[in-house]
């Protein structure tokens, strides 16, 4: 989808509108820039304040773009219990980076995700939306070595 | 492929066309046209989806999210590829999640006249040989093999065979809002239909006025499972006596508290069996639009839920007119993006209405003035999905089950250190100690019980002492805990309980819309408190700071308590419980922080001290390169010594060290 049919999906000057307008164009921009949130502003007749209110307030939005591969670790209650703070920290150390983060070459991104729902498998991270389960220290740095060989 | 739409060409069903016996003849045989040609199709038909008769063998792949994430993808693609090299015509079915997580991937397979299979954690590696030895030489792989389910035609092709609800994790379920998970396909609504579906909506809109399918549902005394337990009747009867030109009806389905997945697991299984449930609440109030508030990081569940919507409404069972009876409903999905405190149902709202998800004072609730000022019934999934079975069975034989207070069942999701992870239903008032031990099976690894965790971060931890208590609404509260959304995480005794307290915490803090006081302040100094008991006597840096620490551990319960009181919703008012619940059971681990500073189950790691075993060290050096702080000294293949000053307990060191030569004091 372009951003021009986002625009056209949406009537105008309709504030309840805001959410999914706003999810529709991280998905087509990866992120939402500081021009996007005017253009929002204009197309539903709210405060840009407000649109930027909103944007800050949930935790999907990103106000910044993403690096080419997004690592997800789950800090979900079961995988807490099973490690899952060692595994981040893992993966920090391994990237050189902080969870939020992108690596200054854009390749690498860290997010920490509430719960993914694969709590069977604890602790689990997730590398481009493909599952890693039943993790450890060893298993991380060997997987995220791969993908470093792997971009290089 | 045939379908219910093929069979009843000549009365066929829709918006446009409505008849109201159309689910009627489905489950009863047909009412109107004495077509016996007609009405041999439908029998013959219904036989065959339900594969009681049936011609071709069907495999029937789990996969829902847990089934996907060990790999399910995989062992479907190797199926199709193997069913392709052995020329064999099978139906294959992807379905959803049958409970059992921690078995996934499970593969089901029916042939004709015989029991169906249950074949447990497949792998793409193993699928040759199970289809060769069942599809072909037919018999059984007994090592895969969970169970069988019962001969539905009276034959059984395969002799004596351990049934699945008799193996220890389905023995001690009651299966009502789950019966159809992992067992039919979930994107199929004529399986729905097949197995009773929609026959609770088409009592309800034939033969009953809603001020009586709201007196059924408070007879029935289903309760909200979303957490507060508000009796489910009287929420409707609220809005049904509202005078309004719009009522709306709102799902939530933004299960956003860690470690449950109950929800997710009934939208992607059964999804049908929701919106027939909100179809009948929508009827109940008078409601003509409804949303369905759904996690954005539940892709599949939206997608399922989409299809569903427009399969109900091809087949009148939604939109105009529903079954000719003039009642209109429309359903949307609205995708949250992310706010746990979206939860609450004002703060929902609100997400709805496209603003920040903040929480707003009650009164007015929102059965009187509720999504863009309209009365508004807001019930979570495993609510609606209770619905269809009160109206079918009757309110009666619901609230048969359960006990005084707590009628029929509640879906728990079992996780941590226990041995079987998975989805349980069970009737209320079975014991913690039933779930915990006889269905999960206890703690792996020879490993003691601790406590478990219930009701998430508004629940509490509770102790081996108290898991006796019959589980419903009441008993819970007076533990300490509360039902919640239903998560039920294990811990053994490597777990530490004020680490569980402080992760709770951190993750309360960081969801707190910060309108209210009491939550964003107090939560916050409670994570304060919480840190300095876990933190290094280094970084006490003047005697104040170790002062601060036993003013903290004086304070905690007096701020909890307050916090408790004064804030605005839910969340807030919850927020100290995980605190409180460790603080009551497990405060002996709270003063060994406070005055020993040792972490008992040896998981706080600033509390811990690092020592290489100067036995053991061969002097690698793995460890000295793996130090991000440069923390390791020695010469090669001379033991290495750690400097404590500048070792801030990451576990690199140990984690990687070959020889077991570090360990922790």
């Amino acid at each position: 989808m372009e951003l021009q049919q986002v625009y056209q999906k949406y009537p105008k000057n309709d504030p309840s509108i805001l959410i999914p307008i706003l999810q529709d164009i991280q998905e087509v921009c990866g992120y939402l820039s500081e021009d996007e949130l005017h253009h929002v502003a204009e197309h539903t007749k709210l405060p840009v304040s407000r649109v930027f209110g909103v944007a800050t307030f949930y935790n999907q939005f990103r106000l910044r773009p993403l690096g080419k591969h997004v690592i997800r670790v789950c800090r979900g209650t079961a995988c807490h219990v099973k490690g899952s703070a060692d595994i981040l920290t893992t993966v920090e150390n391994e990237l050189g980076i902080k969870a939020g983060g992108t690596t200054k070459d854009l390749q690498f991104s860290i997010e920490t995700v509430a719960c993914i729902g694969a709590c069977s498998i604890a602790p689990v991270i997730t590398i481009d939306d493909e599952f890693h389960g039943g993790l450890t220290v060893k298993a991380v740095q060997k997987l995220i070595a791969a993908m470093k060989n792997n971009k290089e | 492929m045939n379908s219910y739409a093929k069979i009843f060409a000549n009365c066929w069903h829709t918006n446009e066309k409505p008849c109201a016996h159309f689910v009627d003849c489905i489950n009863d045989g047909q009412k109107c046209h004495q077509s016996a040609e007609t009405r041999k199709h439908l029998d013959a038909y219904k036989h065959e989806i339900l594969l009681e008769d049936h011609k071709k063998p069907v495999i029937l792949v789990g996969m829902g999210t847990c089934g996907l994430a060990n790999g399910a993808n995989h062992v479907h693609a190797a199926i199709l590829a193997e069913l392709e090299k052995l020329h064999l015509q099978v139906q294959v079915i992807p379905t959803g999640c049958v409970g059992y997580c921690s078995m996934e991937v499970i593969v089901d397979i029916k042939l004709p006249g015989h029991p169906r299979l249950c074949y447990c954690r497949v792998k793409p590696e193993d699928v040759p040989l199970l289809l060769q030895k069942t599809l072909v030489e037919k018999s059984v792989v007994a090592e895969k093999l969970l169970g069988i389910y019962p001969a539905v035609d009276g034959n059984n092709g395969w002799g004596e065979l351990p049934l699945l609800s008799q193996v220890p994790f389905f023995a001690k379920q009651k299966k009502q809002v789950l019966v159809n998970c992992g067992v039919i396909d979930p994107e199929s609504i004529d399986q729905y239909l097949a197995r009773g579906g929609y026959k609770g909506l088409s009592k309800a809109i034939n033969k009953m006025t809603p001020s009586e399918v709201v007196k059924e549902m408070i007879a029935s005394g289903l309760r909200g499972r979303g957490g507060g337990g508000f009796p489910t009747g009287k929420k409707w009867e609220f809005a049904l006596n509202q005078q309004a030109e719009q009522k709306y009806i709102v799902c939530n389905a933004d299960e956003g508290d860690p470690g449950a997945f109950m929800d997710r697991a009934v939208m992607e299984s059964d999804p049908h069996r929701v919106i027939e449930g909100m179809v009948i609440g929508a009827y109940a109030i008078g409601a003509s639009e409804g949303y369905i508030y759904c996690r954005a990081e539940y892709p599949l569940a939206i997608r399922r839920l989409e299809k569903t919507i427009a399969d109900a409404k091809a087949y009148g069972l939604l939109g105009k007119n529903i079954l000719g009876s003039g009642f209109s409903f429309n359903l949307k999905i609205k995708k949250g993006a992310g706010a746990f405190v979206c939860g609450e149902e004002t703060a929902l709202l609100h997400s709805i209405e496209g603003k920040r998800g903040m929480p707003r004072p009650r009164p007015p609730f929102p059965a009187v003035s509720g999504l863009f000022g309209k009365p508004t019934v807001i019930n979570n999934v495993e609510t609606f999905a209770n619905v269809p079975n009160v109206l079918r069975d009757g309110a009666a034989s619901y609230a048969a089950i359960g006990t005084a207070g707590s009628k029929g069942t509640k879906i728990f999701a079992l996780s941590g250190k226990i041995s079987n992870t998975g989805l349980v239903e069970v009737p209320m008032g079975v014991s913690l100690r039933e779930v915990v031990f006889d269905i999960g099976g206890g703690c792996p690894n020879n490993k003691k019980f601790k406590a478990v965790q219930i009701g998430g971060p508004s629940g509490g931890a509770l102790p081996e002492q108290v898991i006796d208590t019959p589980i419903d609404y009441e008993n819970l509260k007076t533990v300490g805990a509360m039902m919640g959304s239903g998560g039920l995480v294990v811990m053994d005794e490597t777990t530490c309980m004020v680490d569980v307290a402080k992760y709770f915490m951190t993750f309360i803090q960081s969801e707190s819309c910060g309108k209210c006081i009491p939550c964003r302040e107090g939560t916050k100094r409670l994570l304060e408190i919480l840190e300095r008991l876990t933190a290094s006597y280094r970084s006490e840096k003047t005697p104040d700071e170790a002062l601060l620490r036993f003013q903290g551990m004086v304070y905690m319960e007096r701020l909890s308590e307050v916090i408790q009181n004064t804030s605005l919703c839910g969340l807030g008012q919850t927020a100290a419980n995980p605190v409180m619940s460790t603080l009551r059971y497990f405060r002996d681990e709270y003063e060994a922080h406070l005055y020993d500073r040792k972490c008992p189950a040896g998981l706080c790691r600033e509390l811990l001290t690092y020592h290489i075993d100067t036995e053991k060290c061969t002097g690698c050096t793995v460890c000295a390169r793996k130090c991000p702080q440069n923390a390791i000294l020695g010469e090669k293949q001379k033991a290495h010594y750690i400097i404590d000053e500048k070792c801030i307990r990451c576990d690199q060191c140990r984690a990687n060290c070959k020889f077991d030569a570090i360990f922790v004091e």
